[in-house]
């Protein structure tokens, strides 16, 4: 019988709290010694084929009978009222079939208090009308054909400058989301720091990175009398149908939302966007399905991004090296629209014990893109500056920057007094270190060569990847001895399908490949949460698990009465029944074959999260980097990587998850970050020639190993989160190694040449 | 002093468009014929008009590599060359590789390594992939590097392409020395 259960959760640094339908029995994870046939072992996509033969047909492939194409037209100011919009040139280009303003559509919300086409533009990029055509090059020329007049208003980019009373207001009710800070604290702040053998006060800067996933963001929309179908290239197909029909104004089961495969996200596609909602307003406007894909430069100004931060941050220690106290003050640039503050003050409130803290953060509008969550958001920028600053404290202590970590590890969760479920952490130190190299390198000191340095860093990490519910599956087992699992998750390009069918095969007792895996389409009917926060595995998994496992049991039931043996006597193993009863092994098709079309459907349901401990993933990186002093360029040689994050399912897919990580932090370390003209408000690095990501020539030597040890108390299969904690230490790790080559720190991201050249410089007068 | 003309040679011009004009295409061993805009990219004609979309677009403006195709067997950015001036010349796109329902080993090497994730600068780094092995069969993992380096992949998942290139280098000398015998 279904129960309805309060859940607390947390997500990306917040606790939510639900109710939530579980079902079925709660089943115990897998022991580290079970015996496992699928689930731990090395496998390859079972949608590789697809991907690498351009049959998998994404978002931004879909093409539909009838199709037209829409283009945006998108603010060149900063912060304006548009007057008048004339779009009659544009409507009467041949081809072109509609234009959206907000002349001509009903008023929608969107975000909080500002509307779908608002007659505010707050940002160089904003939404300001959309023409839909024949095609996209006849789209293109009639935006050139729109004219609209503008009411120039002041803007403000800068975060600091955004706080100050005087300030342009970017949102009705003023700059600071929310109207106030967020403010965290335990313990008494100036206690701790008078008993302070060392102070440490520092201030870090980190830029805004773009996303830039290689699939632009973009839906088609199709409308079936009142019934609306939209691909869209998200990673929260549920999201994405509550949105619609909430700003539509239609039940929620006339909205089907489909996206089957993606090219990324990286979190910039958690939320509905604007262009989606368009697309449905001009395929209902127009009768004819519409696709409105975003391009390059668009992607660059209005698709998200992980904003800059300032981040004062003050610590203090006993000369032994316990922490004291510490105190991060951060504003975050949130940009014109940003419903939530990313959390930079997690990794301080969590990584270390420390009985005396405060975080406060102010998240701030601005007249540039919003912000969105972008791979460990608010993680990756925090722990730049608390192991940065770590860092600091060892050599001021002049203690072995590992050591000092040790000296402050915690068992408990410092903000809920809750002991971890498992905690590698220690483990992945000791590995970590010793496949690096750590002590003998650190002894040896900076390395010299010529106009080279050599210098090593590490970093710690910790994020949440517990995964929640609600999240459902259905396994079906066909006729034909096939199985199929249903829900409704998505695969972002993670493994998830693999994962589901690694899991289903072990649990079934079914050959990998009888399973298929259906996912990405709301009409499957089985909710499944957002793809982010590192918790699809750990949320869809356990769900799958006990519907697979269901589904075996009324398998069995079934076959004990077909194959007239005792129903206990039975089990199976490679698709096959057995039981000392039986002469021979028996096929499930030949026990099925009798049945009709007799279908088993097995259900399952995500289990509540343990109320008692914290379930949280760990991790520690080493990096070694020389730079090169006349150039001032920083070559990272090597990264090694070991993380926790409970069972693996699949270590080849993990180990991708681990180097796309490591690779993106790589590049936020060294040279990605959006460059804004504080003049006019215009992206200068709108695009890939300007805005650099890593390159195959930019990357390093890559070790990981994972501590793979089932967290027995997080969920039935043991599993937490991999995507976003490779992420997270890796640019404080690279920062570490540039200040150990140099002798002295740099305290703001990222680090090029010119911050490198001006580091040597200082150090050196 | 007596000038003497030079005139320049008669240049053959064809003017094409306005409007859309007929093309002919040979993508991977096919002639196609169709109607297109002058200003209409390669890129867009396969995906468009052909219903190609094996090769994806994701910059259009040729700083990323999702939509390489071989022309005349060089790799090129599909992106950044008209589809009128491809006429008559040899394409070949990721939905050529693969033979009778049998993976290209390049494709195979890519599922074994995992060398993709989200998938959509797939199939541009294996038609580069594919235009260093036709030329280089036995490249080294610099130049592997080097032939990959006009390809982004925003996952990240290089080193597992690399590892795929060099392992499919060895799965096609194998099917060479199998093939010659």
């Amino acid at each position: 019988m279904p129960k309805v259960i309060k859940t607390k959760t947390e997500f990306e640094g917040r606790v939510v709290e639900e109710y939530v339908v579980v079902e079925g029995e709660g089943l115990s994870a897998w022991e580290a010694q079970t015996p496992l046939r699928f689930v731990g072992k090395r496998t390859p996509r079972i949608d590789g084929p697809e991907r690498v033969t351009g049959k998998a047909v994404y978002t931004s492939d879909v093409q539909l009978s009838g199709m037209l194409y829409g283009k945006i037209l998108r603010s060149p100011h900063p912060h304006a009222r548009i007057k008048k919009i004339d779009t009659q040139r544009a409507e009467k280009l041949p081809g072109v079939r509609a234009v959206l303003s907000f002349h001509n559509t009903p008023t929608i919300s969107f975000r909080r208090q500002t509307f779908l086409f608002d007659q505010i533009v707050r940002y160089v990029g904003d939404e300001v009308a959309c023409v839909i055509a024949d095609d996209e090059e006849i789209a293109q020329d009639a935006l050139e054909l729109i004219e609209v007049e503008y009411e120039l208003l002041p803007a403000v980019f800068d975060p600091e400058e955004a706080l100050q009373p005087s300030a342009p207001k970017v949102q009705p009710d003023g700059n600071l989301l929310n109207g106030q800070p967020e403010i965290y604290q335990r313990g008494d702040l100036a206690q701790g720091f008078a008993r302070a053998d060392v102070l440490i006060e520092r201030t870090f800067k980190t830029q805004c990175a773009l996303h830039n996933c290689l699939e632009p963001h973009g839906s088609v929309a199709l409308w079936e009398g009142d019934s609306l179908t939209v691909w869209d290239s998200t990673q929260h197909i549920f999201g994405v149908r509550e949105g619609l029909a909430r700003l539509l104004g239609l039940p929620l089961h006339k909205v089907r939302v489909i996206k089957k495969y993606m090219g990324g996200g990286f979190g910039s596609k958690n939320n509905l966007g604007k262009y989606t909602v368009i697309a449905a307003l001009g395929a209902l406007r127009t009768g004819r399905p519409v696709k409105i894909l975003l391009d390059r430069h668009e992607e660059n100004l209005a698709t998200g991004n992980r904003p800059s931060s300032i981040q004062h941050l003050k610590i203090g220690a006993k000369r032994d090296g316990t922490l004291t106290a510490l105190e991060l003050k951060a504003i975050v640039a949130g940009g014109a629209y940003c419903l939530w503050p990313p959390s930079v003050g997690g990794p301080a409130r969590q990584l270390y014990a420390c009985p005396n803290l405060k975080t406060e953060q102010y998240t701030v509008f601005t007249n540039t893109g919003p912000l969105s969550a972008f791979r460990a958001p608010g993680y990756v920028e925090g722990t730049f500056a608390l192991e940065s600053v770590m860092d600091e404290l060892a050599k001021e202590l002049k203690m072995d920057p590992l050591e000092l970590r040790l000296k402050n590890y915690t068992e408990i969760d410092q903000t809920t007094g809750r002991p971890y479920s498992t905690k590698g952490l220690r483990e992945a130190y000791e590995r970590g270190a010793k496949l690096f190299g750590w002590t003998s390198l650190k002894k040896k000191g900076q390395g010299v060569r010529g106009r080279l340095r050599r210098g090593v860093g590490m970093a710690s990490q910790i994020w949440s990847g517990n995964g929640m519910p609600p999240a459902y599956a259905i396994v079906k087992i066909n006729p034909d001895g096939t199985a199929t699992v249903i829900t409704g998750t998505q695969d972002i390009g993670t493994g998830t399908k693999t994962i589901l069918a690694q899991i289903a095969a072990e649990e079934l007792g079914f050959p990998i490949e009888k399973i298929s895996v259906e996912i990405g389409d709301t009409q499957l009917g089985l909710y499944a949460p957002l793809s982010a926060g590192s918790m699809t595995v750990a949320s869809v998994g356990p769900a799958v698990r006990g519907a697979a496992h269901d589904a075996r049991h009324q398998l069995l039931d079934v076959a004990a009465q077909v194959l007239e043996v005792p129903r206990e006597s039975l089990t199976i193993s490679d698709g096959l029944f057995s039981s000392p009863a039986l002469s021979e092994c028996v096929a499930v098709p030949e026990v099925l074959k009798n049945l009709e079309n007799f279908m088993i459907i097995g259900r399952g349901a995500r289990e509540p999260n343990p109320e008692d401990v914290a379930v949280n993933t760990f991790g520690a990186q080493f990096a070694e980097v020389t730079v090169d002093t006349e150039t001032g360029e920083v070559q990272v040689e090597r990264i090694v990587a070991v993380h926790d994050s409970g069972r693996v399912i699949n270590p080849l897919t993990l180990s991708s998850q681990i180097e796309g990580g490591i690779i993106q932090g790589l590049g936020y370390a060294l040279f990605e970050q959006r460059i804004v003209d504080r003049n006019t408000g215009v992206v200068l690095t709108d695009n890939l020639e300007s805005y650099k990501v890593p390159t195959a020539l930019d990357i390093p030597e890559i070790i990981h190993e994972m501590i793979d040890r089932p967290d027995l108390k997080a969920n039935n299969l043991g599993v937490k989160g991999v995507g976003e904690p490779p992420i997270i230490p890796t640019a404080a790790a690279i920062a570490n190694a540039v200040a150990d080559a140099l002798g002295v720190h740099i305290y703001e991201l990222p680090l090029t040449r010119d911050k490198v050249l001006k580091a040597l410089g200082e150090n050196h007068a | 002093m007596a000038t003497k003309t030079v005139r320049p040679k008669k240049l053959k011009i064809t003017v094409r468009g306005p409007g859309k004009t007929p093309i002919r295409l040979i993508v991977n061993g096919e002639t196609h014929e169709v109607l297109v805009e002058p200003r209409r990219t390669l890129l867009d004609a396969l995906r468009k008009d052909l219903g190609l979309t094996g090769t994806k677009k994701a910059c259009d403006e040729g700083t990323c590599g999702a939509c390489t195709v071989l022309l005349d067997g060089k790799p090129i950015y599909a992106c950044m060359v008209l589809a009128i001036e491809c006429e008559g010349k040899s394409i070949e796109t990721i939905e050529g590789l693969a033979r009778n329902g049998q993976l290209h080993p390049i494709q195979q090497a890519f599922v074994e390594e995992d060398a993709l994730q989200c998938g959509f600068c797939t199939p541009g780094q294996i038609m580069s992939v594919k235009g260093l092995l036709d030329e280089n069969p036995q490249p080294t993992l610099e130049e592997v590097k080097r032939a990959l380096s006009g390809n982004l992949c925003r996952c990240g998942a290089y080193p597992k392409i690399f590892k795929a290139a060099l392992r499919a280098a060895k799965l096609l000398e194998s099917r060479n020395t199998q093939g010659s015998h």
